[in-house]
């Protein structure tokens, strides 16, 4: 089916002179939205009460979300890479707030399942097409500071919790007057859940657009002032050549960075969804723990900013240190940390709450290093394509990493009465893991030739080699 | 109002500056009220 004109690629291409610095705001826009998924919790409990169900039937909600955001960014990738960023950033918004609509429906209505096919199927689509939908454009834009493009970006994903959770707790309390965000155990009626839903549907709507119709592409032949493609190429892996998305899979390379961002995500996500019980349990003694609600609460705060602050630091680290050492880095120094949390986490709270918070900065870094990394591999073609693939690394990873630290807990004790040592097992799995993906990305070396798409697939990167030396 | 870099062709930017700015503004501006929020919030954990 043909796309409106005012959304093909050809209309998007940057006249000469347009800024670059134009396309992180209009990835921002976009990743900030779609990064309310991680804001669920804030209303959790209210559909619990709302739909007088469990807590397990509420959270399928969110699980449907990020399997769908998986399939989707791994079936539209390619659709996605061809049509430009203006059709993905437009059509992702309309499922997102499509999304939020059904799903307030849902709420309003009584009918769970709406809720499901709501925010779970169709805003789960626009969560996939969203979250890859800037991401080769910006490599594009900065073939210079790949990792600092696509980190900015991938920040926006993490910096949109920050953002949803206050507003939302927010919005519910001028809609639900009864309701005081800062009053423990008090919870908004679902009407005001509905509401919420429905005004942020209205918020996205101006945001998303907003991103789609400022983003441009490059022209073929365009380049930043005082770039030579010939200096990337001397670091070791890079490739100027491009393989596509059908030949990505083909390759070893591709499933052992699969590999990689399924441990490095496994991991983070193990401490992630243990957050707030896990530090009152490591310093319990007996019934009651030192650590109390609201500090917890306030740790949970601080690894979001530290999940935040790694997307973008330690991608742009690896646009100087390269890609495979800073995996190096995430998975090696990973090891040592969950090894010193495992055996020392309990000795003194800063030692505790540092290691965690550095784990999962090294978690933020892996998704937001990630692309460049592929483009490193597989080059520009269909680099978008590629990592909506690869995401389903992330959807695996969200199955095992709670599966396995809740699997371990159960073995241990009961809720509320763990200690330490109950998760040193669940801990020590995710040091085997990473030691995985350790090897797995000292395993990774360039694609081989026989993936490379011909020259005339891609003229721009042909008209770009002709200008420089031999890539081999 | 214009950027003042170049691009390889060493054409000076067309995109005014207060656009730029702007777009800035716009994102930065919800993210930094969450960085806030949530600064606020971790500070219990220092005793705040």
């Amino acid at each position: 089916m043909a796309l409106p004109g005012f959304l093909q690629r050809e209309r998007i291409v940057a006249r000469p002179g347009f800024n670059r610095w134009l396309i992180p705001p209009a990835a921002l826009a976009v990743h900030l939205c779609i990064g309310q998924a991680y804001a669920t919790s804030v209303y959790k409990a209210s559909l619990v009460t709302h739909f007088d169900t469990t807590l397990t039937a509420i959270g399928i909600i969110f699980s449907i979300a990020i399997v769908m955001l998986g399939l989707s960014a791994a079936l539209f990738g390619t659709w996605v890479d061809r049509n430009g960023p203006r059709a993905a950033m437009f059509t992702s918004a309309v499922f997102w707030v499509s999304g939020f609509l059904v799903g307030g429906l849902g709420i309003e209505t009584r009918q769970l399942w709406l809720v499901y096919l709501g925010y779970g199927v169709i805003g789960g689509i626009g969560l996939g097409i969203g979250y890859i939908s800037p991401v080769s454009t910006l490599i594009k834009w900065f073939p210079d500071r790949p990792g600092l493009a696509t980190g900015m970006a991938i920040m926006g994903f993490g910096g949109g919790a920050l953002v949803a959770s206050p507003l939302s707790r927010q919005l519910m309390s001028w809609y639900d007057p009864a309701y005081d965000p800062s009053v423990a155990g008090t919870t908004p009626n679902g009407d005001a859940v509905a509401a919420l839903f429905f005004t942020l549907a209205a918020l996205y709507a101006v945001f998303m657009m907003f991103g789609a119709f400022i983003v441009r592409v490059p022209a073929d032949d365009w380049k930043p002032a005082g770039f030579d493609p010939a200096s990337v190429k001397k670091k070791a892996l890079v490739t100027t050549e491009n393989v596509s998305a059908n030949n990505a899979i083909k390759t070893p390379q591709f499933w052992l960075l699969w590999t990689v961002l399924f441990c490095n995500v496994t991991a983070g996500i193990g401490i992630l969804e243990q957050a707030a019980p896990m530090i009152q349990d490591f310093f319990r003694t007996g019934e009651t723990s030192t650590v109390a609600a609201a500090t917890a609460a306030g740790f949970v705060g601080l690894l979001s900013l530290f999940n935040m602050a790694g997307r973008f630091a330690w991608s742009t680290t690896s646009d100087f240190i390269g890609r495979k050492p800073i995996y190096m880095v995430y998975l090696g120094v990973g090891i040592i940390l969950y090894v010193i949390l495992a055996l020392f986490g309990s000795s003194a709270t800063w030692v505790f709450v540092l290691t965690a918070a550095i784990i999962i900065s090294f978690y933020g870094g892996g998704f937001a290093t990630v692309p460049a990394y592929l483009r490193d591999l597989f080059g520009t073609y269909q680099v978008g394509a590629i990592h909506g693939r690869l995401l389903t690394a992330w959807a695996a990873a969200g199955v095992a990493g709670p599966l396995i630290v809740n699997g371990v807990l159960d073995t241990q004790g009961t809720p509320g009465q763990l200690v330490a040592a109950n998760y040193r097992p669940a801990l020590f799995i995710m040091v085997g893991l990473l030691a995985v993906g350790f090897v797995a990305n000292l395993l990774i070396k360039p694609v081989a030739e026989k993936f490379w798409e011909p020259k005339a697939v891609t003229p721009a990167t042909a008209r770009a080699d002709a200008e420089r030396s031999p890539v081999r | 109002m214009s950027h003042t870099s170049s691009d390889h062709h060493g054409q000076r930017s067309t995109t005014p500056v207060a656009f730029i700015a702007f777009a800035w503004t716009l994102v930065g501006v919800p993210l930094a009220y969450g960085l806030y929020n949530t600064v606020k919030a971790a500070g219990a954990l220092f005793g705040g």
